[in-house]
């Protein structure tokens, strides 16, 4: 059990002494142990080296911290060697032996450092690598100095100054100003600047109570960015929230988290719990008259909760259904009591603002869209993860300098931004600088971060219609337009996928979709059309050639694609072994045949050839 | 009460605050299709057939006027080619899922949507929910409600067993816009019986009618005939 502190001057000597107790040269052992570190094998990274560090008895001279993702998914699970900064990727638990040994020594093994993929040579730092160069981590960076578990460890590294700088102000509108200096802009999706938000919060009437949420139902398939910061840093969200609170007079704070993430419920449920034993959450905090309490709500896992008027019907315990606004949520929310909704990565950033002042934080990025922004980078690229980067980077940026560019042969074709409701921006506009204006206007939004990345191999016909079959499931149903228009748009691109579409109904479907996107009531209906006009706008090409040649020119849809085999067999018969259906014929040493009549186009025979002779056409 | 000025189809008018744009486009006389709306039950919002145009330029959009509050200041189109555009893709979808309904066949007729152009379906319900609202807010027995979302969207009684607050009042089927839960006797496929057309229900001339009819076994209508 920690003590309580019962004032301001408490708080500060803890910290004090929490800094002053820790000797920084102690070689330390990082270890992510996000929910993506843990699935990659983070959990026996850090068994062997418990087992090693206590069988070599160095307990004391190496210590071993669990942080929560770092976003380097491409290389978990890894290990990060504090504080020379070392890293070592993907990380075999028997290795661990040796790098415990190394640690003690002060040495580096060099033959488990990443390479790089050019010139193939070493890469020690992590501050080093080619992904980490171009990216401003300013949240992100902040998950691998500490373990999300343990409050004294945020603390040290600085956290809760800021709300005690605030609470030591003294003046709540000055909180709202600071954060309205800073420009700082919803990261949910929408964009709507935080400050005006809280300032129309502010000025609500507060005898009934007013409410603050963080919305963590995070939602977008290929999008975690939310996750890792819940994970890793859930103190952040907690200082956030209370700084929020204390600039707009709300006196209860709900965290919405979706409960597929178990791993950020639990470490969110714990911060929680930690910060009331020390006096930062509850009745007067810091011994001051500001009182304020968070408290946690699992959601239940539909999409459409995210959408803010459905997502307070939802902690209300209700079926979450998205409502009319006006009234605004800042006007009627939970249980009628004014109430302001922010993003995770919006909370994360005000304990930032508040401790850099608003003017350094507006320095970043660009005049209407300060800060930097954390993407979910994933698809056929080479380095998948986390990127957090200033606003206004340009496309290219990203998916070359940071990502690497392209993970196959294939060369890249499109991006896809802001998840279902979000829209691909084709290679030629990869100059375009992210942020949530251009965005908008290039036909995607900005959406909550995820970014998915498309070479030629992805048919942008199959893309619009994986979209489309998530968003007729997720859709709530209320609107008509939205619910059946979904489904139409889906029958229609399903249609044109197999090749029986008509141009007629590709008409239709342009036509439908400016409708679905006109008449639907809430966010998730307005942008649901989106991967179907964007696909539309950049690469109609496409869809008329899977309608007038019935062809699909990335061999993706089965329907419209035959598998053969050239001269370039040698009959090696791994093709014969692998196919499922017995599809493919041919003695050893000869040209093989696929029978078209079997062939169910599952793609193993090509996965398994070496001599490039399966062609798709 | 506070007055609210407006402009609609730009003509300057007042109304009361609280007043629904529906309300305040009906009261002065401008038509406005609706399905899931209905006098004395909450505005939902689910049909869309009731969009109008609000605001201008680029900040123009389609709002829902059942559910839309009247604003100071706004300006309002109730028949725009945006605004008859999507009615008529509405009305369009609603045909093309709903063919049988008559409501729906004559709004369309009215719209001048003589064809639909997607795959045909039967279906009889359109999830409007004034059966749901009826149930609640009039009946106070709530014993119906959604289940589900998006493409399995549903209503009925949890778990689909015959509800307890139930009290078999037919409200659910008396506010039906597309009069859904009609008598259809143990021929699925002959979903129009006629019966409120010539108010004699086919089942009448057959020998067993127990368990096959519609919810409020026994059926009502036969009931009647058989006492009279």
């Amino acid at each position: 059990m920690r003590e309580k502190l019962n004032s301001i001057d408490h708080f500060e000597a803890l910290q004090d002494r929490l800094v002053s107790e820790w000797d920084r040269d102690v070689p330390t052992i990082v270890i992510p142990a996000g929910t993506c570190g843990r699935a990659a094998g983070a959990d026996e990274l850090i068994h062997a080296t418990q087992q090693e560090i206590t069988s070599r008895k160095l307990d004391g001279r190496i210590r071993l911290r669990i942080t929560g993702c770092h976003g380097l998914c491409e290389m978990e699970p890894c290990v990060l060697i504090e504080p020379e900064g070392t890293i070592y990727p993907k990380i075999d638990p028997t290795e661990m032996a040796r790098i415990v040994e190394a640690v003690a020594r002060g040495e580096v093994l060099e033959d488990l450092l990443s390479q790089d993929p050019e010139t193939g040579a070493r890469i020690q730092k992590q501050k080093d690598l080619p992904f980490l160069k171009k990216q401003v981590r300013t949240i992100l960076g902040r998950n691998e100095m500490l373990d999300p578990m343990r409050i004294e460890d945020y603390v040290r590294s600085g956290g809760y100054s800021a709300m005690a700088k605030v609470l030591a102000r003294g003046a709540p509108a000055a909180v709202v100003e600071d954060v309205k200096a800073s420009g700082l802009r919803g990261r949910g999706g929408a964009g709507f600047p935080t400050g005006r938000k809280w300032e129309l919060l502010a000025k609500q009437p507060s005898d009934g109570g007013k409410f603050l949420v963080c919305n963590a139902d995070e939602g977008d398939p290929g999008a975690y960015m939310d996750r890792s910061v819940l994970e890793g840093n859930p103190h952040s969200i907690v200082e956030g929230m209370i700084i929020g609170a204390y600039g707009t007079g709300a006196t209860e704070g709900v965290i919405y988290v979706r409960n597929e993430y178990p791993l950020a419920v639990e470490h969110a449920d714990i911060a929680l719990q930690q910060a009331r034993e020390l006096g930062l959450l509850g009745e007067h905090i810091l011994g001051t008259d500001f009182c304020f309490d968070i408290s946690l709500v699992r959601g239940a896992g539909a999409f459409v909760c995210g959408e803010e008027t459905a997502l307070i019907r939802s902690i209300e315990g209700k079926i979450g259904e998205p409502r009319q606004r006006p009234p605004f949520p800042v006007e009627k929310g939970i249980d009628n009591k004014p109430t302001a909704i922010n993003n995770v990565e919006t909370w994360a950033n005000i304990p930032i603002i508040i401790a850099q002042g608003a003017q350094q934080f507006a320095e970043i990025g660009t005049a209407n869209n300060s800060g930097t922004k954390v993407f979910s980078l994933v698809g056929k690229i080479r380095n998948t993860g986390l990127v957090e980067v200033p606003m206004g980077t340009t496309i290219r940026e990203i998916v070359h300098d940071i990502g690497g560019g392209p993970a196959g042969n294939a060369r890249i074709k499109a991006v896809q931004t802001g998840g279902p409701s979000g829209g691909c921006i084709p290679a030629e506009m990869f100059d375009l600088p992210i942020d949530y204006d251009s965005l908008v206007e290039a036909g995607s939004i900005m959406g909550s971060g995820g970014m998915i990345v498309m070479d030629e191999d992805t048919c942008m016909v199959d893309v619009a219609r994986y979209f489309m079959n998530f968003l007729k499931d997720e859709s709530c149903g209320k609107c008509f337009t939205c619910r059946k228009g979904t489904q139409r748009m889906y029958e229609i691109l399903d249609d044109i996928a197999k090749g029986s579409g008509t141009l007629e109904q590709l008409d239709l479907l342009e036509e439908l979709a400016h409708v679905v996107k006109d008449t639907a009531m809430c966010g998730l209906g307005q942008t649901a059309p989106n991967p179907v006009l964007s696909t539309l706008r950049y690469f109609r090409d496409e869809y008329v050639e899977h309608i007038r040649k019935r062809r699909c020119p990335a061999g993706v849809c089965k329907e419209l694609i035959t598998y053969s085999i050239n001269e370039n067999c040698v009959g090696c018969q791994a093709c014969v072994r692998a196919c499922p259906v017995g599809a493919v014929k041919g003695r050893e040493k000869e040209q093989h045949s696929i029978d078209a009549e079997k062939c169910i186009k599952c793609g193993l025979c090509r996965n398994v050839c070496k001599f490039e002779a399966v062609d798709v056409t | 009460m506070p007055e609210i000025g407006l402009t609609i189809n730009g003509l300057p008018v007042t109304v009361d605050e609280g007043t629904t744009l529906l309300e305040a486009v009906r009261f002065l006389g401008w038509p406005i299709p609706t399905l899931c709306y209905m006098d004395g039950l909450s505005p939902y919002g689910a049909c869309r057939l009731c969009v109008v145009e609000i605001g201008e330029g680029a900040e123009a959009r389609l709002v829902s006027s059942c559910t839309y509050p009247a604003q100071e200041g706004l300006k309002v189109r109730t028949a725009s080619e945006r605004v008859l555009r999507a009615r008529r893709m509405t009305l369009e979808l609603l045909l093309a899922s709903c063919p049988q309904s008559k409501t729906i066949q004559d709004l369309a007729a009215a719209h001048g949507v003589r064809q639909q152009r997607f795959k045909q379906e039967y279906e009889d319900c359109i999830l409007c929910g004034r059966c749901v609202r009826m149930c609640e807010e009039q009946m106070m027995a709530k014993a119906i409600g959604f289940r589900n979302r998006g493409e399995n969207r549903s209503i009925g009684t949890p778990f689909d067993i015959k509800s307890d607050v139930c009290r078999l009042c037919g409200a659910c089927m008396y506010v039906c816009p597309t009069c859904q839960l009609r008598c259809t006797y143990n021929e699925p496929e002959r979903a129009i019986c006629g019966a409120c057309a010539n108010l004699t229900p086919p089942c009448i001339d057959k020998e067993q009618f127990n368990d096959m009819m519609c919810y409020m076994s026994p059926c009502v209508a036969c009931e009647i005939e058989k006492e009279g």
